[in-house]
């Protein structure tokens, strides 16, 4: 189970998380929802243990990471895996190399084995021939799928998706939904999806959790959302341009 | 606030950025030694990284080596003739090169070639989050890529000096035989008589020094980039503009423990 509770965090005079609290269950799926800039990647960085909070903590089946030792830090981090917004794949390896680093570096596995597990995983994201290219020759979505994969194939315990799907064309968006759906069901990992994919998201979370000025304003099931009288609530899941979120 | 305390602001001001800074540099090169002594050594990216200094700087140190040497003899002949000493010109030229033209030059050019180019990468890595994305892996970002860049440091800078050093004595022999009428017996007979190996030994100390300095600084610079293409830009110029600062400072306090 992972725990945020009260967390604060400012970038000079910009306060952006100020006292977010948040569970999360293990075994389930919860998309972070949220306007542009109010601090959901910023949220997850906290969660993993890139970024510490200035105030508030993170509470990962009861551990605090930042404040674990070099050891068991280590081991909390291993069960994690974190598909980042830009992809951030390593620009001097090929996609293979992309895919196959975890395992290289975190595995004993014989390099045939870890081949097939690559080019299966690379298949599954639709991207079978494209192993031996660049991350600068594919394409803005490929990237996305890459690092998809490459989070994937260790099989984490708990994933980050932060916006999985965003520029992805209408197909391979649902399809990577689907994906992201049937490899939970099956591997029971608990996910946390960042994502702008509404209602898309709806029918493949479990739970909703929504960020608005640096606070968590709504968790609930789909239903619950869909139903909410929170006007705040209300105007994002609709898209309406009225309504207390300004535009400015 | 009373203008009387602009001042005392801005310097106080200045200063603490400049400590903090120092601060900031001493804890990354901490760490940095911290897992260059612990396991696993990742001896393969070591030679990568070797090769990647290597290949940027190679044909520049050959360039500048040999050119170094020529005017070297050219201008000590021109000295030497005043005293009618033409003949020593060999160890002189020999000895300028080992003991300071050799590591300081070539250490400059490894600044401008690879350690800019180490900066951009590193300060590229840190932009496009994939230095997060090996810190989520669990990997440590220091281990992986500042160790390695420092030890490469360390070994290339000498390797490179010296081949800085021979070709500037064999330019400078090709002026003084060539150009100048010595006999190419004094000019190397001379470097025979009066290189010690105490000169060479001191020489690839300095490039040695100078191999952890500019991979220190580069690294650093790099790994704490500001945001965006302008934050990295920043970030080369002040590395390159740094080590070379710093290069001829640390050049001064060596040579004169060692001579002394
Ligand atoms: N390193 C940083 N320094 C200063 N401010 C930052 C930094 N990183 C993020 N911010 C600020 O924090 C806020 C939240 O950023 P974040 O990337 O978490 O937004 P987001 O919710 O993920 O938005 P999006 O949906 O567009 O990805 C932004 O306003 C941004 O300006
Ligand atoms: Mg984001």
């Amino acid at each position: 189970m992972i725990k945020v509770v009260d967390l604060f965090k400012s970038f000079k005079d910009h306060e952006v998380l100020s006292g977010v609290n948040l569970t999360i269950a293990s075994g389930c799926s919860t998309a972070l929802i949220g306007g542009s800039g109010q601090g959901k990647s910023i949220l997850l960085k906290h969660i993993i243990g890139l970024l510490r909070p200035d105030k508030g903590k993170v509470l990962v089946d009861n551990q605090d990471i930042s404040k674990l030792r070099r050891r068991p830090r280590k081991q909390l981090k291993e069960r994690f895996g974190i598909v980042f917004q830009g992809g951030a794949l390593f620009d001097s390896l090929t996609v293979f190399d992309n895919v196959a680093f975890p395992l290289r570096e975190k595995t004993r596995l014989k390099e045939p084995v870890i081949r097939d597990k690559v080019l299966h995983e690379l298949s599954r994201v639709g991207l079978s021939g494209a192993e031996n290219k660049y991350p600068s020759e594919i394409s803005g979505g490929m990237k996305k799928r890459v690092a998809l994969a490459r989070c994937l194939i260790m099989n984490p315990e708990i994933v980050l998706f932060d916006e999985p799907t965003a520029g992805l064309d209408p197909l391979i968006g649902k399809a990577i939904h689907r994906m992201i759906w049937e490899c939970q069901k099956s591997f029971k990992f608990t996910a946390l999806i960042v994502t702008h994919e509404i209602p898309a998201i709806f029918s493949i979370v479990d739970n909703i959790a929504m960020l608005y000025n640096g606070k968590i304003i709504f968790t609930g099931t789909p239903e619950e959302i869909r139903a909410s009288q929170d006007p705040v609530v209300h105007q994002f899941i609709h898209g309406e341009l009225e309504g207390p979120i300004s535009l400015k | 606030m009373s203008w009387i305390l602009i001042p005392f602001k801005i310097i106080g001001s200045y200063t603490h950025r400049f400590i903090r800074e120092l601060g900031r540099m001493a804890c990354f090169i901490a760490v940095s030694l911290f897992w260059m002594v612990f396991p696993p050594y990742l001896l393969q990216r070591v030679i990568k990284q070797v090769h990647f200094i290597g290949v940027k700087t190679t044909p520049v140190i050959v360039l500048t080596g040999s050119f170094t040497g020529m005017v070297l003899a050219l201008q000590t002949y021109y000295a030497l003739a005043k005293f009618g000493a033409e003949s020593s010109l060999g160890p002189v030229v020999a000895l300028s090169l080992i003991r300071e033209l050799g590591p300081v030059i070539s250490a400059l050019m490894v600044t401008g070639c690879a350690g800019s180019a180490l900066t951009a990468e590193i300060g590229i890595m840190r932009i496009t989050e994939q230095i997060d994305a090996l810190d989520a892996m669990a990997l440590n970002p220091h281990k992986y890529l500042i160790v390695p860049n420092i030890i490469a440091g360390i070994l290339s800078l000498p390797l490179l000096n010296a081949i800085f050093v021979v070709l500037g004595v064999f330019g400078g022999y090709a002026i003084s035989v060539g150009l100048m009428d010595l006999s190419s017996g004094t000019y190397f007979q001379g470097i025979r008589d009066f290189i010690k190996t105490k000169d060479i030994f001191e020489g690839l100390c300095k490039s040695l020094s100078f191999g952890f300095l500019i991979t220190w600084i580069s690294c650093y610079k790099g790994y704490f980039t500001g945001y965006g293409a302008e934050g990295v830009s920043k970030s080369t110029i002040q590395s390159v503009v740094l080590s070379s600062v710093l290069i001829l400072i640390w050049d001064y306090f060596m040579t004169s423990i060692m001579i002394l």
